[in-house]
């Protein structure tokens, strides 16, 4: 009985985590082709409002952190900053190529690394850069992972 | 004391209000989504979010400012809340307790929750928040001579009745008050008034999300975030009550009159958002002149009329 109330529990907790996902942007050394991509999802023709995701000011309020661009080593403790200042459970999104491998930056003298060696990352979504459609199935993952 | 109990938790309290500020609330983001040609969130949006917040969120406590108070103010201003919904909702349903809702004492607890958002703000030791208080504290400054000179001009029109319950007796037993010069010029100046208190567009500068980052919210996390957007969904039901209890013929319960009084409250609430869908954010300079001179003005205005009887 008391396994089936923290079961039900726990599923509730999750439920409403997913049906209310708030977003931080952490744009890092970006081309900005990403960021009209993501903002792009959120114009009237994708609507990202209607499952519940919402773009958010303050990092305290984030439930998702999306990060592109490539990390330099002057935005590494910036993201590591950021991160550290979210309230757990956070889940990260890394959007595009710089920010999944590195891209065109990968072999830079400024490169720190892909998003997932400085932060552990949940999802990633590959593309120079990924459509609002590949965000949304991105997203989508993330939710029924 | 039970009864109390009850009326505080329950029937005009907490529970009521805030559910039905929450339906009011999802009612507002899909007005906006419609008028932007989006689809807008699904019905239970405003409580996923609370319930996230509340329970799988972390809170997170400032460091260089005071936890405590930054935990208190907003259990503060859910308390202020709920308090002015139950003295606002009990003469509104026509239920007669002790109490009949003096205007002058929901005018006060109005306020409350304003300035536990100003404390928490100070307390969490961060500028962005600092500036947004500074903010909210300017536009309290401004609306709230505003909002006592529309109560003052309701007290006139009802033939100085200071209690909620006999202004809408009167009302009830006459013509509501928004039928006369007079009436239309207090709506506008409350519906403005109301604006400013629920900090939506054009007055939203404290929690300006564009340039000072949620600015007075902008440290809380969890919990304590959840407590805030529950004053925010009680206050956006308390407060469209209160102006028509005011000036529209309070409720009727009984037939058709709740189908009269449920189109009432979406009535105001659509007229609030429409207002906020259309106006960009002012600058708290021109918010002060605003009000200071042109909700004031309105507002004298309305009462010499009251005071020739028309």
């Amino acid at each position: 009985m008391l396994l089936v109330i923290k079961y039900f529990i726990v599923g509730f907790k999750n439920f409403c985590f997913k049906k209310s996902l708030w977003v931080f942007h952490f744009g890092g050394a970006s081309c900005n082709n990403c960021d009209i991509e993501i903002l792009d999802c959120l114009t009237p023709r994708h609507d990202l409002e209607r499952f519940g995701i919402l773009l958010v000011g303050s990092i305290r309020h984030a439930d998702v952190l999306l990060v592109n661009g490539s990390i330099n080593t002057r935005d590494k403790e910036r993201l590591l900053e950021i991160y550290n200042q979210a309230p757990k459970p956070i889940a990260v999104v890394a959007i595009g190529a710089c920010g999944c491998t590195g891209g065109i930056f990968a072999e830079s003298i400024t490169f720190a690394g892909p998003v997932d060696k400085i932060i552990p990352v949940d999802a990633y979504i590959p593309g120079c850069p990924p459509k609002p459609e590949a965000i949304i199935a991105g997203i989508v993952k993330l939710v029924n992972k | 004391m039970a009864v109390n109990l009850f009326y505080f938790f329950v029937f005009p309290g907490l529970l009521f209000v805030a559910v039905t500020g929450a339906f009011l609330s999802w009612f507002d983001r899909k007005i906006t989504a419609r008028v932007q040609f989006r689809k807008g969130p699904p019905l239970l949006q405003p409580f996923y979010d609370f319930f996230k917040l509340l329970l799988v969120k972390e809170t997170i406590l400032p460091k260089y400012g005071s936890p405590l108070i930054f935990l208190l103010a907003p259990v503060f201003a859910v308390f202020g809340a709920v308090m002015a919904g139950v003295f606002i909702l009990l003469p509104l349903f026509n239920i007669t307790t002790g109490f009949r809702g003096d205007m002058l004492v929901i005018f006060y607890l109005l306020t409350i929750p304003s300035f536990s958002y100003i404390i928490g703000s100070l307390a969490s030791g961060n500028p962005l928040a600092a500036v947004g208080g500074s903010r909210e504290m300017k536009l309290i400054l401004s609306y709230e001579l505003t909002f006592l000179l529309f109560i003052a001009g309701i007290i006139m029109k009802s033939g100085q009745l200071f209690d909620l319950h006999s202004v809408i007796q009167t009302q009830q037993e006459g013509s509501p008050f928004i039928g006369s010069i007079s009436g239309i010029l207090l709506f506008i100046v409350g519906i403005f008034c109301i604006q400013a208190k629920l900090a939506l567009v054009p007055f939203d500068m404290p929690e300006a999300e564009a340039e000072i980052t949620e600015g007075i919210f902008i440290e809380y996390s969890g919990a304590a975030y959840g407590l805030i957007k529950l004053t925010k969904y009680i206050m956006f039901f308390i407060l469209p009550a209160f102006l028509i209890a005011l000036l529209m013929n309070g409720f009727r319960l009984e037939g058709i009159g709740i189908l009269w009084a449920v189109l009432k409250v979406l009535l105001v609430v659509l007229l609030l958002t429409l207002i906020r869908n259309t106006n960009p954010r002012i600058k708290i300079k021109q918010a002060i002149s605003f009000f200071m001179i042109w909700m004031n003005l309105l507002a004298v205005i309305a009462i010499v009329l009251i005071a020739f009887g028309y």
